[in-house]
């Protein structure tokens, strides 16, 4: 499956990344009143970005590139 | 409509529903055309994860903390990221190593140690009890909310009702049967149910489907859309706060835990790994899973917030109703019958996937790490000598099935009300959390010891306890809540939530925090007390070196198919092993079972099927019992694991090299001694030759100094002593020429011209010349086979040298008067032949050789050289020098008194039509 060592690299960089993306402290910057699109901007930006990873986690397993 | 019979009946349906699914998938197991063989499939049974806690606490959770429910589900969205390098690494060793629980991953990592393995089954059974309870407390109220419909009244306290009127006893009941039906209807040697993976992907669908739809309903039935529900919430003062975190470190502290801890809780949760790793058929299946998984959670938590959001702006100040039930309530506030009981459906999905899945998980445990160990132990059971234990191990699951479902309700009434669902969870998330430093270190790390694991784990499971589990008893009042407060003993360092004054976290975090690094440092510092022992090691090898491991023998000593099978029959009935050892035997190529060999590599086999059965740290203790078994000593370990293959690599080149130098020695020995033997033949050739030159030089000498002293000798004796002085300087000089000619042709510097040269001619010319010699003796010389023109490739004035040399020396030995010599030339296979026969004394047998020597003459003793006139004794060895020079053989024949016969052989020239080729080059 996840044979290749360039793909679980991948992975484990978006793991990273991921990390980053759902922490302190760029959680601090959308953890605000206001609203974004109609959506209080900590969820917006949870919903988008998690979905986001989701995206480039099955673009990188299921690309046959490498 | 939703009457209680017709809740009971919708369950029961729905529960007939998925055992007919998973009894279907079972069938098409057994006839080889799995329905589970499916990424999706795989993908969706992992869906496990999101049990009741999911479908009801995450939107009780939201609505206390807004988007603090995430955390749980961005966790294992980050692990699947890491999947390439843990799940997979997981899922090969486990299929390798049969590994069938994650007790027995433990125990096999660290030695297959039945003691560690008991200590795993123990954790995860206390630990997870709290979340079997949250299942239970789930199911028992939708049940009953959704029976006081069209009211909406939340149940009463559980413990408050009694025992035998409370459903939720009857819930476990219900569970406990329908696990048991699902589970341990056989006894498989992988422990793998195809058919339960199959009901839980349904089951995952049918939750799934059921949140969105109560998801759709409140945003798009009750509001006009997200975004209306946000703005509505936004002004309702009591709700607003609900739209962002908390903002202080201590809330982005317990966010970063609720991460990590969920990360390490979907990979080591019983039930996880059961669905993740156990019942995993194809390992390429993971890379669907990579982001199929985290999509199904994505998509479950969509619209949390929303319908949380949804249930506070419609129940007011709390209107009496628990946030933990909004999914159910706000469709039974609207008067969505269909939709109510599809939500009570989908929860009871949750539940039962969890139960059934955690506590089949559990009794695998509880039964090969815990129960088996301890009833084979016990020698007045006799069960070690039973014949059939498979009847045995299955009833031992039901018990534990049964039990543990029992546990979970005893947590429930005791503790079960103190707690809102989703912190009920995170006691048990925590619980698991303290596999982590074994699992992942004894997946990266050779060092980790079975002392340090037992160390790590166990105070690891001891803080736990003291810090999370106790305080939840004594929160519900089942315990005194006073060593909370003033802690234990009434030492202040002692509370058990700000344990050693450590304050401001949460309890969740505060618990990790202590657990998680005493249960670190142990595993890491007792480990690092000793070396990892054999068995130790050899586990580690396998675990963390992958497959270029697995040709490790673990055995030492062997036992035949005649012990090894009715011992596997025991556990798995004589019928399946039969089966697993024949197609063991096919694998190696063999007819039948029978043949298969009493090797290591046999035992090696029934130790992993058996594991697949019991366990591996039993199935090692039911093979050693009739294994003969010589323990591996440290010295073969270290040949096999380390530096064997280097070593013997080194070994077999300094063979190679000391083979080598005896050649060498040899050689050079012989070299040497040929040198010696060189060196007295040099010797013997110099004294030789000056004896040779000393004889004439001493005759000439003696002559001239009388011609010189007596002045007076007559003229007649002058002129005797003259001639004889110049035939000694005629023959001085002849032996000095033919010493200088022999040492050109040894040393190769002579000059030959070659040219196609007619024996007959040759021989005819030599005799001629002779012939006067021949005359002045009277001895006959006859030529046969003169005329036949024969061509050889030769120098002839060479040629000429060795014919002149064999007449003379025939000459030279035959009688006078009465002497005959003949000379007979022929051709033969390509060969002229020149036979010189004379009817002299004839040479000894021993001689035959010596006489070719230099400075040897054939006159039956050999030491003593005899002057002869006219021989020099090196005429035979320049001959023969002459022939082989020119490919040819020079040796005598001869019987000692009748005559000798000197024959010498040329290749003949092709064609003998005289063209010929100079060969150059010296050979």
């Amino acid at each position: 499956m996840i044979r290749s060592r360039l793909t679980a690299q991948r992975l484990a960089f978006l793991f990273l990344l991921g990390c980053f993306l759902f922490n302190y402290p760029l959680l601090s910057v959308f953890n605000r009143g206001g609203s974004f699109f109609g959506l209080p901007p900590l969820y917006a930006w949870l919903t988008g970005s998690w979905l986001a990873l989701i995206a480039l986690m099955a673009w990188v397993v299921e690309s046959r590139a490498d | 409509m939703l009457q209680g019979w017709v809740i009971v009946l919708a369950s029961f349906l729905y529960l007939g529903i998925l055992f007919a699914i998973a009894w279907y998938a079972d069938r098409r197991a057994d006839s080889g055309r799995s329905l589970i063989a499916n990424p999706a499939v795989y993908a969706l049974s992992l869906g496990v994860y999101c049990t009741t806690w999911t479908f009801y606490g995450s939107v009780g959770r939201a609505a206390a903390s807004g988007i603090g429910f995430l955390p749980i589900y961005l966790g294992p969205t980050l692990l699947f990221a890491l999947a390439g390098f843990i799940l997979h690494k997981m899922i090969r060793v486990a299929k390798t190593n049969r590994i069938t629980s994650i007790a027995d991953f433990v125990a096999s990592r660290y030695g297959k140690s039945q003691l560690l393995g008991g200590l795993v089954t123990v954790i995860a059974v206390v630990g997870v009890i709290p979340y079997i309870a949250l299942q239970l407390k789930a199911v028992s109220n939708s049940f009953a909310i959704l029976a006081s419909y069209p009211d909406i009244i939340m149940p009463a306290k559980a413990g408050a009702v009694p025992l035998l009127q409370d459903s939720a006893l009857y819930v476990a009941m219900i569970l406990a049967a329908f696990t048991i039906l699902f589970g341990t209807r056989h006894l498989d040697a992988t422990e793998r149910h195809e058919g339960m993976v199959a009901a839980i992907a349904v089951e995952s669908v049918v939750k799934l489907v059921a949140f969105l739809a109560v998801g759709v309903f409140v945003v798009w039935g009750m509001h006009d859309g997200v975004g209306d529900i946000f703005a509505q919430a936004a002004l309702a003062p009591e709700v607003a706060h609900r739209l962002a975190s908390a903002d202080s470190p201590a809330a982005y502290g317990t966010w970063g835990t609720l991460i990590f801890l969920s990360m390490f809780a979907s990979l080591l949760l019983p039930r996880q790994f059961q669905i993740a790793v156990v019942e995993n058929v194809d390992e390429s299946h993971l890379r669907r899973a990579v982001w199929m998984f985290p999509l199904y959670l994505f998509l479950i938590n969509l619209f949390v917030l929303p319908v949380a959001l949804a249930g506070l702006l419609h129940f007011p100040g709390g209107g009496g109703v628990d946030a933990d039930t909004f999914v159910l309530t706000l469709p039974m506030a609207h008067q969505q019958e269909a939709l109510a009981l599809f939500v009570y459906i989908g929860g009871l999905s949750a539940a039962t996937g969890m139960v059934i899945v955690e506590t089949i998980a559990l009794s695998t445990m509880v039964c090969n790490d815990l129960v088996m160990p301890l009833l084979l132990r016990l020698p007045v059971l006799g069960l070690a000598a039973r014949a059939d234990l498979s009847g045995l191990l299955l009833e031992i699951r039901r018990w534990a099935i049964a039990v543990i479902l029992c546990l979970g309700y005893l947590y429930f009434r005791v503790a079960g009300e103190a707690y809102a669902l989703v912190s009920i969870g995170l006691i048990s998330f925590a619980a698991v959390a303290q596999f982590a430093p074994v699992v992942i270190g004894g997946l990266f790390w050779k060092g980790g010891t079975r002392d340090g694991a037992l160390a790590g784990l166990a105070a690891g499971f001891v803080l736990w306890t003291y810090t999370l589990l106790l305080p939840s008893f004594a929160k519900s009042g089942w315990l005194p809540d006073g060593f909370i407060a003033h802690g234990l003993f009434g030492i202040e360092l002692l509370r058990p939530q700000v344990l050693f004054g450590l304050a401001g976290l949460d309890e969740i975090t505060h618990c990790l925090v202590w657990s998680l690094l005493v249960n670190m440092g142990a595993y890491i510092g007792v480990s690092l007390m000793r070396v990892p022992n054999l068995r130790e090691a050899r586990q580690a090898t396998l675990f963390v070196g992958g497959a270029e491991a697995a040709g490790i023998p673990g055995w030492r000593g062997s036992a035949g198919i005649g012990d090894l099978l009715p011992l596997a029959g025991r556990f798995l009935g004589l019928e399946r092993a039969q089966e697993a050892f024949s197609r063991h035997a096919r694998q190696r190529g063999l007819r039948s079972l029978h043949e298969l060999p009493a090797d290591t590599r046999l035992v090696g086999f029934a130790e992993t099927l058996l594991a697949g059965a019991i366990g591996s740290a039993s199935a090692r203790a039911m093979v050693a019992s009739v294994v003969t078994e010589e323990p591996l000593g440290i010295d073969e370990v270290m040949n096999i694991l380390d530096e064997a293959s280097q070593v013997r690599a080194y070994t077999r080149e300094l063979e190679q090299k000391s083979r080598e130098l005896t050649r060498a020695t040899a050689e050079l020995r012989q070299a040497n001694a040929r040198l010696q033997e060189l060196d007295r033949m040099k010797d013997d050739f110099i004294s030789t030759v000056t004896h040779e030159l000393r004889t004439p030089l001493t005759s000439i000498r003696a002559f001239s100094e009388m011609l010189h002293e007596d002045p007076r000798i007559d003229l007649a004796q002058r002129s005797r002593f003259l001639g004889i002085i110049v035939s000694e300087t005629v023959r001085l000089s002849r032996l000095i020429n033919q010493i200088l000619d022999l040492a050109k042709l040894e040393s190769g510097r002579a000059e030959w011209t070659v040219a196609a040269v007619d024996v007959a001619e040759v021989i005819r010319e030599a005799a001629d010349s002779l012939a006067p010699l021949f005359v002045d003796k009277r001895v006959s010389l006859q030529l046969d086979g003169c005329e036949a023109g024969l061509n050889v490739l030769a120098d002839r004035d060479r040629l000429m040298q060795v014919m002149v040399n064999l007449l003379s020396n025939a000459l030279k030995f035959v009688p006078v008067a009465s002497g005959r010599v003949k000379v007979d030339v022929g051709a033969a296979a390509g060969e002229v032949r020149v036979s010189v026969t004379d009817n002299g004394p004839g040479i000894e047998a021993g001689d035959q050789e010596v006489i070719f020597e230099k400075f040897r003459q054939g006159t039956g003793n050999t030491d003593v050289l005899i002057d002869k006139p006219q021989g020099t004794g090196l005429g035979l060895p320049i001959s023969r020098q002459i022939i082989e020079y020119f490919n040819g053989r020079l040796w005598v024949e001869s019987t000692p008194g009748a005559g000798a016969c000197f024959v010498f052989t040329l290749p003949r020239q092709a064609g003998d039509n005289g063209a010929s080729q100079p060969t150059g080059e010296q050979p």
